[in-house]
């Protein structure tokens, strides 16, 4: 069975090996550091995502081809249960959205008597979520809107019921997002019902997210609406989050044991919808500046 | 180099990147902590078995590669797999003719190692990871080096790679 004795079994050694590891060693640190500590590198990967980019498509297109057939095999019944069931989602979104069109005429007369700038709607763009899984440490997704579509870091990814997460990395074609639940993100949040501010971290675990500062009399309870605040300046403000789950207040301890589950289902989603927000919002402090 | 040189190094780089290319492909979310490391195992049988032409020089660019495709601080599998291929390169005479249980153990021994590395360097970098993450990799990836070693023979002598 071991018929491998090839031409190499001449025992001389590789030439060098020694010191060509320890110099790549080297350069491997040089880059690690220079990567992580100051994030100087990220047109390296862009070039190098760039080859990359045709594997991760050949093992996005299965799943692709998949769906399709899915889709178009779907049993007429199905289908039109399907439709009956949109149609009169519609119908409800149409209606409230009617509502929403005079709050919003309101809301800009008021503005305009509180001479306030006036809020634009935010721009979205639908993105899909290709099927290749990435960094193994981190809820990252892939999804396949990159620079030349105008994505850029930090930018907002929500889907059709609440927040997602973040880019944290453009390529030409696709980025890569960071979840909400990533254990290093960080979303600076509002409750809905009173505007009590406060940050929602990752845990790890796509259903929960950590509120760790929320002093003990706060005024907050179980089933409260978390939106975005917009106060770090990556999200736009409004957007809903996650309600809160658990309420645990510990009478010696200055802060409460808060926890909230996502809105959206971080785990299941395959369409998301990247946000620009407007310029008005993007460039706040120039806008404010004329009186 | 030769024709047969090329097409020799053509096939190599073909199973790297079918290697690469099952290191991204989705798995459910219990499994993904247990996916074999499929580019070590096949750099390690190519380090083996051709150490001159795919040493550590090609582990350490695959590495980056790597790096990139699953955004992991850039050069950190790129330093583990030049490590473990190092020291598979060193040692290629004496485990290659070893039986395959001894091999497969040997091998356990360096996805150990590299695991290791990610490890600490994720430890230095400050991220959180969950153990099963470094051990799940490794166990399987013993299991699995029997397959992707005898897959790998069959390529080889395909084409007659020691000839």
């Amino acid at each position: 069975m071991v018929a491998s004795r090839s031409s190499n079994s001449n025992p001389a050694r590789i030439p060098a090996l020694g010191i060509r590891v320890i110099v790549l060693l080297f350069v491997s640190i040089i880059l690690m550091v220079l990567d992580h500590r100051q994030g100087y590198l990220g047109a390296v990967r862009q070039t190098i995502g760039v080859a990359v980019y045709p594997l991760q498509i050949v093992v996005d297109a299965p799943f692709r081809l998949w769906d399709w057939v899915r889709e178009s095999t779907a049993e007429r019944n199905t289908l039109q249960l399907e439709l009956s069931r949109l149609q009169a989602e519609r119908l409800l979104t149409n209606a409230r959205l009617q509502r929403l069109s005079a709050l919003e005429a309101e809301n800009a007369r008021f503005r305009d008597l509180l001479e306030a700038r006036s809020q634009v709607r935010d721009e979205v763009r639908v993105a899909e979520i290709m099927a290749v899984d990435a960094n193994p440490y981190r809820h990252n997704i892939v999804i396949d809107i990159g620079e030349r579509e105008g994505a850029y870091d930090g930018q907002a990814i929500v889907d059709a019921v609440g927040v997602i997460g973040q880019v944290i990395e453009t390529g030409l074609t696709n980025s890569q997002a960071m979840l909400i639940s990533d254990p290093s993100h960080s979303l600076p949040v509002e409750v809905n019902r009173n505007g009590l501010r406060t940050i929602a971290n990752g845990t790890g675990d796509f259903g929960r997210l950590d509120l760790p500062f929320i002093t003990n009399n706060a005024d907050i309870r179980t089933g409260d609406l978390l939106v975005t605040s917009g106060l770090g300046g990556a999200f736009p403000a409004g957007y809903p989050v996650a309600v809160i789950e658990t309420v645990n207040r510990i009478p010696q301890e200055p802060f409460a044991d808060v926890t909230a589950t996502p809105i959206a289902s971080l785990d299941q989603v395959r369409e998301v919808m990247l946000i620009w927000p407007s310029s008005a919002e993007r460039g706040g402090t120039e806008d404010t500046s004329n009186d | 180099m030769t024709r047969r040189g090329e097409s020799r190094r053509l096939l190599v780089v073909v199973t790297i990147i079918l290697s690469l290319m099952l290191m991204v492909v989705p798995l459910p979310d219990w499994a993904t902590p247990f996916r074999p490391d499929w580019v070590a195992l096949t750099l390690i049988y190519w380090a083996m078995m051709l150490p001159r032409t795919w040493s550590i020089g090609s582990a350490w660019i695959i590495g980056i590669v790597l790096d990139v495709a699953q955004g992991t601080i850039l050069g950190q599998h790129a330093l583990a797999l030049c490590f473990i291929i190092f020291v598979t390169v060193r040692f290629h005479l004496l485990v290659r003719v070893f039986p395959m249980q001894q091999l497969a153990a040997t091998v356990f021994a360096f996805l150990a190692m590299y695991q290791f590395i990610l490890f600490w360097i994720n430890g230095v970098a400050g991220i959180e990871v969950p153990p099963v993450n470094y051990w799940g990799p490794v166990i399987t990836g013993a299991l699995f080096w029997p397959v992707v070693s005898m897959l790998l023979t069959g390529v080889r002598l395909r084409v007659q790679l020691n000839s």
